[in-house]
């Protein structure tokens, strides 16, 4: 039991928990299954979007990829329309999506390096380009995804959304990589001190490289999904996960300075998060309460986080 | 000659402005006039307040998430409450000035993440908006509007506003002890405490001034589109961090530049006019922003790398 209180992401799952159970309290546990069923579902989207976020702070200060909504847009938009509706160009699209995802984070990096501009002005540039071709690709239509991808992504197996399942694959694959495998070790000591880790001989360039590009790609995948969940890509589709994938990072326990990431919490914070407003949602507050509420939650979650970081040294 | 480096940091910024000029004027000769140069830098004025705003955050080394936000919060009250009992509404703005104040204390005190606390209060502030102007409406006091609308003899309003605001903020950022001492937390926190300065009190002021500039941006915007709307200002956020940046400051160790940031605005807003007589698609309008933000960043990089030549040479 002590061990699991030590443990940085049990706050987040402890706050969703109490959310969930406020929400079922006033409803009388007459919506508990397709409430939770849609917390899983949009938790799924932030955990995606959140991991990527999550490896890119991990390297310290002042990385953090603000392309991420871009990204999403555009890769949705272009997955979609080459698939056409067609179910047998399902794995294509996929793979398109990945394409956009590894072309923005190759360009992410290349910024980075060769300009040597903080990650934020060189994510937040290149975000400006991916929406201009997002927009140009777009021009209004509203194409629908193939019925099997649809399908897929907003269906359930044994009672569990398609997409959380695979968030929770994605996630166990972060898990391992983080903190199973060489590369993990060496983007938490970038983290931690990137003199020290060139010192060390650690690959800086190559290590930073990789995660920029994994971050480009998990939002270009989440875009996909979230285009083909919500039948069909919209312009302002990502603009939410801009502010989320930073939030539930923070939120579930992993450092803003780097060096220290937890990949359970992402998802505690993601339920949190979606769980909150739906609670409000069912107080019946107004859009502008709710918004009021979101952010005071925000503050004092990180406000108690902080409390616990002091007590523990 | 040797040029100071506060010169140098200028030069990037004063010529990308002037060549964007000479573009517009290339493009669009009538644009040479009283009114042409009226309507081009007329929406810079709330870009640059809020530029300056910024800058204020990032010279102690923090990062405002909630500019945009903040700024179309002050917009609504500026069209509500400032318009129909004027001392109501200026006691709200002051309390939201104090609220900033109180931001930094926190941040400061707690050690917490500058960018998520903003962002909580991103929330906040929207939720507040949204709470005194659900619908897009108001109208802006007269005095603002009479003041942005004001056509002054020799040099159109918007030109005066911009110098006035880059001479006041340079006096009193890169002039005054106040100025220097704010930059000193920036720069090295522990030195200036161990000279005996307050850090609470500079990092409070920092946040009351900035917040102080944010509000100015919020009046005049709504002197210029003579009503509000919740949503009016959000872009301000990334375009207050990409004019500080464009205009040669810096994210941390306090190196800033009060001039560079308003021609960082300016040059930013002319861009789109740039744009729009080079009659690219609005579709590429903001990706051209952005790739006029690399360029210039590429510029400022090989001026960098000739200066260190020379220095060696």
């Amino acid at each position: 039991m002590k061990t699991l209180l030590s443990k940085p992401w049990i706050w987040s799952f402890v706050a969703a928990l109490s959310v969930w159970l406020a929400t079922i309290g006033v409803t009388g546990g007459a919506s508990t299954v397709g409430l939770s069923q849609a917390a899983l579902t949009f938790a799924a989207f932030s955990v995606l979007v959140g991991i990527g976020q999550m490896f890119v702070i991990t390297l310290g200060p002042g990385n953090i990829d603000l392309s991420v909504p871009a990204t999403m847009t555009l890769s949705g938009t272009v997955a979609l329309k080459y698939m056409d509706g067609a179910n047998s160009l399902i794995l294509h699209g996929l793979l398109i999506a990945i394409a956009v995802g590894i072309a923005v984070g190759v360009l992410n990096y290349a910024l980075i390096k060769a300009l040597r501009i903080p990650p934020i002005i060189a994510t937040l540039s290149m975000s400006f380009i991916v929406q201009s071709a997002a927009i140009w690709t777009n021009r209004g239509l509203r194409i629908k995804p193939p019925q099997v991808l649809a399908d897929f992504t907003t269906q359930t197996s044994f009672g569990i959304p398609n997409i959380a399942l695979l968030a929770l694959l994605i996630s166990v694959i972060a898990w391992v990589l983080l903190h199973r495998t060489p590369y993990g070790r060496w983007i938490a000591a970038i983290g931690q001190s990137l003199p020290a880790a060139r010192m060390a001989g650690i690959a800086v360039d190559g290590n930073r490289f990789v995660t920029y590009l994994l971050c480009a790609i998990l939002a270009a995948v989440c875009g996909y999904l979230l285009a083909c969940f919500s039948g069909g890509a919209a312009l302002n589709m990502g603009t939410e996960y801009l502010l989320m994938s930073i939030a539930v990072v923070v939120i579930g326990g992993t450092a803003v300075a780097g060096g220290d990431s937890n990949v359970p919490g992402i998802w505690g914070a993601s339920l949190f998060m979606f769980l909150v407003v739906s609670m409000l949602n069912t107080y019946g507050l107004g859009a502008g309460v709710r918004l009021i509420m979101t952010g005071a939650i925000i503050i004092t979650v990180i406000l108690l986080a902080s409390g616990r970081k002091a007590a523990t040294r | 000659m040797k040029l100071s480096t506060d010169t140098l940091r200028l030069i990037v910024p004063v010529v990308s402005l002037l060549v964007l000029l000479a573009g517009v004027f290339y493009l669009q000769p009538r644009a040479m006039s009283y009114n042409g140069l009226n309507l081009l830098f007329n929406l810079a004025v709330p870009i640059a307040l809020a530029t300056v705003a910024q800058m204020l955050i990032m010279a102690v080394n923090d990062l405002d998430l909630s500019m945009g936000t903040f700024v179309s919060f002050v917009a609504c009250v500026a069209a509500t409450y400032l318009h129909d009992t004027p001392l109501l509404g200026a006691l709200i703005l002051l309390a939201a000035i104090a609220v900033y104040a109180a931001l930094g204390v926190i941040i400061y005190l707690r050690d917490l993440p500058s960018i998520v606390v903003t962002l909580g209060m991103s929330f906040v502030w929207a939720g507040l908006a949204v709470l005194i102007l659900p619908a897009p409406g108001g109208t802006a006091p007269e005095w603002a509007r009479a003041v942005m609308i004001s056509k002054p003899p020799l040099l159109p309003m918007a030109i005066i506003a911009s110098a006035l605001l880059a001479i006041f903020a340079h006096l009193l950022i890169m002039r005054s002890s106040f100025g220097v001492l704010i930059r000193g937390v920036g720069g090295n926190q522990r030195s200036v405490q161990r000279a005996g300065w307050s850090i609470l009190m500079a990092r409070a002021s920092a946040y009351a001034l900035a917040a102080t500039f944010a509000v100015a941006a919020g009046i005049c915007l709504v002197g210029l589109t003579t009503s509000a709307d919740a949503n009016i200002a959000l872009r301000y956020t990334l375009l207050s961090i990409a004019g500080v940046i464009l205009g040669g400051g810096e994210f941390t160790g306090g190196r800033i530049s009060p001039i560079g940031a308003v021609i960082g605005a300016l040059t930013l807003t002319l861009a789109g006019s740039f744009l729009s007589f080079l009659r690219i698609s609005p579709d590429w309008q903001i990706g051209a922003q952005g790739a006029i933000l690399i360029i210039v960043l590429a510029l400022r990089l090989l001026l960098n790398r000739l200066e260190s030549k020379g220095g060696a040479a």
